[in-house]
């Protein structure tokens, strides 16, 4: 494990109370497969001076894990996934491999653009619900469940073909709605602690809040390792732990609001690189 | 002290729509507290708040969890004191007991309506608040006289 000296001076920064800026960070200092951990927000409107990905505000204990693939515990879910890759299952007797042949060559991309508009749908799917859109539709097989070890090992495996893309949403035309929608749920408060995710996120990153040192609340990494979960998991489970936190009651995971949610996220985001299998405490 | 240019006037009427069916063995329920000038001049139970209890409440990650948010050197044996609003030292030189309670109370009616600071004593004042806190508010009067006792002892 290679600990950088500069990312030892966020954390140091990050203890007195500073808020962290992404200049502080050197080149070495970076998550595997990935060149750079922050983005210049698209226009003067946005609500970010820097757009910078939670791997920025973790401790040099945990940005190590992700620093090298053989020490990041979420590597494990990748490599499940690409084992199913292959796997014949359903009434069609295909594997996804039978249509998408080599994931590294037709996924490439693909999940750093989700959610992604489908015009049979007319709605925007996630990298969940496109997989078992292929899984009934197209091989006659039962979806699999969102936190589901086969999903997680899917979502894994096919968004880290993306790692090191930049995050790409589309926001125009018909996700416009998606992404307004997206917006509300994000600055709307909620819970009895009556908070919005913009007062934690956009407000007070790089504060404490208890023991917790706060992000910008981005998705470029998810499926996300968290050492807390001693698993990887979905954003989904993410946006519902952070809303019962505040004592409110989550949106349903794969719901219509944590969807738009995702679609907002991924816009606010937008120039990140993917870093999935990302490791968070 | 931040100047909150709140209307009191919409304060006092947001105060009447709380919904009047917290079980609360309080003297002034959260429906009918009053607003004047920022600050809330009668005490929630009409009685003094206990400052050891109130101690406890502002530790208490279940109940005030001051500590979320306040560094308070006066609990340095506690860990990981949050940043994200104002240390808590010398507070009891900065506030009057009045002025606390209308911040525990209602944040926000002082602060304006940007504070991240919950208001302690409202009820359902978030959407989707979850079934089991439903109908309730954060901490009870008693709670929050305690707590103003407490931060009252706060003195450089
Ligand atoms: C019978 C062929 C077939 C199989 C098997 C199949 N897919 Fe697909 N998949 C498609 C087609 C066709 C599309 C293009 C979108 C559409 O119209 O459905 C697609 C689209 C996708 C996309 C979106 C690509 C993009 O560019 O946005 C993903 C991700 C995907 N499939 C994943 C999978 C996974 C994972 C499996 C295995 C669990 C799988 N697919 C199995 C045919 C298949
Ligand atoms: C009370 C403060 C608070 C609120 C409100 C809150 N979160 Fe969080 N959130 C946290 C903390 C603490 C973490 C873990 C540390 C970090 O990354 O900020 C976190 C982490 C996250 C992460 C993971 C970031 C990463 O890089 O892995 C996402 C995504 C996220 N939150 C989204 C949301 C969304 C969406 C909302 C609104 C529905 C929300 N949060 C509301 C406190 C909050
Ligand atoms: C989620 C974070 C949060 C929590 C929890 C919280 N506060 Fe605050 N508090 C703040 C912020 C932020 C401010 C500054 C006002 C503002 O800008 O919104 C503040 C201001 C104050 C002030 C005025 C301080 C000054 O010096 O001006 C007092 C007193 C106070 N809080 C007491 C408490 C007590 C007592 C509790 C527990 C019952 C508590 N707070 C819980 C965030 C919080």
């Amino acid at each position: 494990m290679k600990v950088s000296i500069k990312a030892g001076l966020v954390a140091a920064i990050a203890f007195a109370g500073f808020a962290v800026t992404g200049s502080t960070l050197a080149d070495e200092g970076l998550p595997e497969g990935v060149t750079a951990v922050k983005a210049t927000p698209p226009s003067k409107d946005h609500p970010l001076d820097e757009i910078l990905s939670g791997w920025t505000f973790r401790t040099p204990e945990t940005q190590a894990l992700q620093q090298d693939d053989f020490e990041n515990p979420g590597y494990l879910w990748v490599e499940r996934g690409e084992a199913l890759w292959s796997e014949v299952d359903g009434s069609a007797g295909k594997a996804c491999a039978s249509c998408h042949n080599d994931a590294a060559d037709s996924m490439k991309g693909v999940g750093a653009e989700m959610p992604k508009w489908d015009a049979k749908l007319n709605r925007p799917l996630t990298m969940e619900q496109r997989i078992n859109n292929c899984r009934t539709e197209n091989m006659g097989a039962k979806e699999w469940k969102w936190e589901s070890t086969q999903m997680l090992s899917m979502t894994s495996y096919v968004r880290n073909q993306s790692r090191g893309m930049p995050v790409n949403v589309q926001a125009d035309g018909p996700m416009a709605s998606w992404v307004a929608k997206g917006k509300e749920v994000y600055y709307t408060r909620v819970g009895q602690l009556d908070m919005s995710c913009a007062n934690c996120h956009e407000a007070n990153y790089g504060k404490y809040i208890r023991a917790d040192f706060l992000s910008q609340g981005h998705s470029n990494g998810f499926p996300t390792y968290r050492l807390k979960w001693q698993k990887i998991g979905s954003l989904h489970r993410r946006f519902k732990g952070c809303m019962k936190n505040i004592r409110a009651t989550p949106y349903k995971v794969g719901g219509d609001e944590f969807v738009a949610l995702e679609v907002y996220l991924a816009q606010r985001g937008k120039g990140l690189q993917v870093e999935a299998p990302a490791v968070r405490n | 002290m931040k100047q909150a240019n709140t209307p009191i006037a919409i304060c006092a009427g947001l105060a009447c729509l709380f919904a009047a069916t917290t079980a609360s063995a309080d003297a002034v329920t959260p429906d009918k507290v009053m607003f004047d000038d920022l600050e809330v001049k009668t005490s929630l139970t009409g009685a003094p708040g206990d400052a050891k209890a109130g101690k406890k409440w502002f530790a208490n990650r279940k109940l005030g969890n001051c500590l979320a948010c306040h560094v308070n050197k006066d609990l340095a044996n506690q860990p990981f004191h949050g940043e994200v609003g104002p240390p808590m030292d010398g507070a009891g030189d900065r506030y009057t007991q009045e002025q606390l309670r209308g911040i525990l109370v209602d944040s926000k009616a002082v602060f304006g309506p940007d504070t991240i600071m919950p208001g302690f004593y409202r009820v359902d004042p978030g959407a989707r608040t979850a079934k089991k806190f439903k109908g309730k508010t954060i901490l009870s009067g008693e709670q929050i006289e305690d707590i103003i006792a407490y931060v009252m002892t706060l003195k450089e």
